[in-house]
């Protein structure tokens, strides 16, 4: 036996039996220490309950034109205001050249339900829930919202329009159940 | 008087054991026998000051551990408890809280004596950069650790530097999911860093043990520099170190118990005394000291061609860090120890004016004077070792050496 496998690795270059052995333990090896690994690197993503909480409605009958409120949804702040119409025409008057992140106010709101902004409060920079929504909060340059954290300004249609945020306050999904509930997520 | 060299036990049993598991033989040859430069000063006592601060974290951690709770309802409460309820748990954890700051303020002067006399030159350079993992590991641990307490400032902190990776392009936002468990910062994430809190300083131990036994291959640097000749250079490490690491010890215990007892949140934020809320951001949020410098440079940087200011900052802060581990092949003058390099010694200083100047910027709102000395001190941290180290290196006209150890110690006694 001993002599036999020696022979065989000095006949370089040949394939032999043996050679397909090792790369078939080895494959299988690497295969089964994979599938392996993966469990132990997915079971951080998020849980099943974490997935299925991923929705909720909200009513607005009670909010007042130029009041907004906070909603939770994803264990994340949801800025809900009701824009006067002065915010609307000022929202919708910006050139689309001014802004960082160019969006009309059209694509961010529904269409017939143009006074409801609903967004996620969030600030696109590194995550701190911006000012404006609660009264006498600071709105920032713009008469939106104001993220203390490093200095971000966001506008009426909670556009990116001064400070370090790359992008525009992200819009969820949601849809009007009726005219005055809508459900997120 | 030398005590002798090799470990030779005279109890029986010591010596049955000793036989069998040599590992009295290995503490012998590391902190009885091990010889050392005999002009070492007290800069070189913060090496085992530093292994003292791991113990004492890791001991008080343990404790605490026992009776936190790592439950977004429950966190913040059990934190309370310990303080109000626990036996001596107010110490406890006031020892811990602060003990994560002494043990940063020993690592800096421990990093800042290294770059000083060069002691992360050849033949040291993995010595050094085992050095430099500890550090990443105590940022990490450190940072997971704020968070436990489930403060405003422990979910804010960790919300802004979770959030850090999605400036990564493309799989940014998977990678937040991921670090979260979830889709912002809640009980999933509590979870994993209490369990990698508790983890990571075992494997900062381990990484201290390797640091070591790479530091006892070539032996100590000294502040002159220079190599040892021969025993006559040398002293043991027993009593000669032990008596003076003693010293410098009750030195930092004096001031670390004085913050413990007179002033223990004197480092941190009055907000994290707020219980987490997820839907309000405090108007400033900063992190703790030791991180001020890195936080500076994370804002100074504008967005730069194609990449913009997140990504930009991020890249520029996690690049001041890894430029270290290039530190050894970035400086290549052969002489060690600044005391004979006379332009080296007035960047050196330049450089830890520098890293001031980023911590107080970092503490600042991003805006107005205090983000352009933030901008500035960006710069200079990046020529500094990127441009005048390496120059430096071709163009400085050294001082002489002494001809050895003994000889440089023995001169100075003369003179004195
Ligand atoms: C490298 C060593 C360590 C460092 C730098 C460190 C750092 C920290 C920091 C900064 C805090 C927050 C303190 C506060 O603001 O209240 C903390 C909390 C905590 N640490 Fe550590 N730690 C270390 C080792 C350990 C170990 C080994 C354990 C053992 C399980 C542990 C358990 C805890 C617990 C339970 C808390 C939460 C209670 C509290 O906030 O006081 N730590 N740690
Ligand atoms: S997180 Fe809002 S500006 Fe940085």
């Amino acid at each position: 036996m001993s002599t036999s496998e020696s022979s065989s690795e000095d006949h370089g270059g040949e394939v032999k039996r043996r050679d397909f052995l090792y790369i078939a333990a080895g494959g299988f090896g690497a295969l089964t220490a994979g599938s392996m690994v993966w469990p132990l690197i997915d079971n951080l993503n998020p849980a099943a309950n974490v997935l299925a909480l991923a929705s909720v409605e909200v009513d607005l009958s009670k909010i007042e034109v130029g009041q907004s409120i906070l909603a939770k949804w994803r264990g994340k702040p949801v800025f809900i205001r009701r824009r006067t119409a002065e915010e609307i025409e000022q929202a919708q008057a910006v050139p689309l050249d001014d802004l960082k992140d160019p969006q009309t106010d059209e694509e961010r709101t529904e269409e017939g339900h143009e006074e409801w902004l609903v967004m996620v409060g969030i600030c696109t920079h590194l995550g701190c829930v911006p000012q404006g929504t609660k009264v006498g909060e600071n709105r920032g340059d713009y008469g939106g919202w104001f993220c203390p954290c490093h200095g971000s300004h966001y506008d009426t249609s909670g556009r990116i329009r001064k400070g370090p945020a790359p992008r525009n306050l992200e819009i969820p999904a949601y849809a009007f159940l009726d005219d005055t509930t809508i459900r997120i997520g | 008087m030398h005590p002798s060299r090799s470990f030779e036990p005279k109890n029986g049993f010591v010596k049955w054991f000793d036989q069998q598991l040599p590992i009295l033989t290995v503490l012998h040859g590391a902190l009885v026998a091990y010889p050392t430069p005999k002009n070492l000063n007290y800069w070189w006592s913060f090496g085992s000051l530093a292994g003292f601060m791991l113990a004492v974290q890791i001991v008080t951690g343990i404790i605490l551990a026992m009776h936190y709770t790592p439950h977004v309802d429950y966190a913040f409460n059990s934190v309370e408890h310990i303080m109000r309820n626990v036996n001596y748990g107010w110490l406890i954890r006031y020892v811990h809280q602060n003990g994560a700051s002494f043990f940063f303020i020993v690592v800096y002067i421990h990093i800042f004596r290294g770059l000083y006399y060069g002691s992360y030159k050849a033949p040291r350079e993995l010595l050094w950069m085992l050095g430099l993992v500890i550090y990443l590991l105590m940022m990490a641990t450190a940072f997971m650790g704020y968070v436990l307490p489930w403060g405003q400032m422990s979910f804010w902190a960790a919300t802004v530097i979770t959030n850090l990776f999605s400036a990564v392009p493309l799989v940014g936002d998977a990678i937040v999911t991921f670090l979260w468990g979830g889709f912002s910062v809640d009980n999933p994430t509590l979870n994993r860093f209490f369990s990698l809190h508790y983890v990571l300083p075992f494997v900062i131990a381990a990484v201290a043990i390797l640091h070591i036994w790479a530091l006892h291959i070539p032996g100590s640097n000294n502040p002159l520099g220079i190599e040892v000749k021969g025993p006559q250079d040398q002293i043991d490490f027993h009593p000669y170190h032990t008596a003076k690491d003693l010293f410098m010890l009750s030195v930092l215990l004096i001031v670390f118990m004085g913050v413990v007892f007179y002033a223990p949140n004197y480092l941190s934020h009055a907000d994290n005394y707020i219980p987490a809320d997820p839907l309000v951001t405090p108007a400033h949020i900063t992190p703790d000291w030791y991180f001020l410098p890195f936080y500076a440079i994370l804002r100074a940087v504008p967005d730069i061609l194609f990449i913009e200011a997140k990504l930009a900052g991020v890249i520029a802060m996690f690049a001041a860090i890894l430029l270290l581990f290039a530190l050894p092949w970035l400086d290549k003058s052969p002489v060690r120890s600044g005391t004979f390099r006379p332009l080296f010694k007035q960047f050196y200083w330049l450089l830890v004016i520098d890293v001031i100047v980023l911590g107080f910027a970092g503490a600042r709102p991003a805006e107005g004077a205090w983000l352009i000395a933030g901008q500035v001190g960006t710069v200079y941290y990046f020529v500094h070792f990127l441009v005048i180290l390496p120059l430096l290196s071709r163009i400085e006209k050294t001082r002489p050496l002494p001809e050895s150890i003994s000889q440089s110690v023995l001169s100075k006694q003369a003179s004195a």
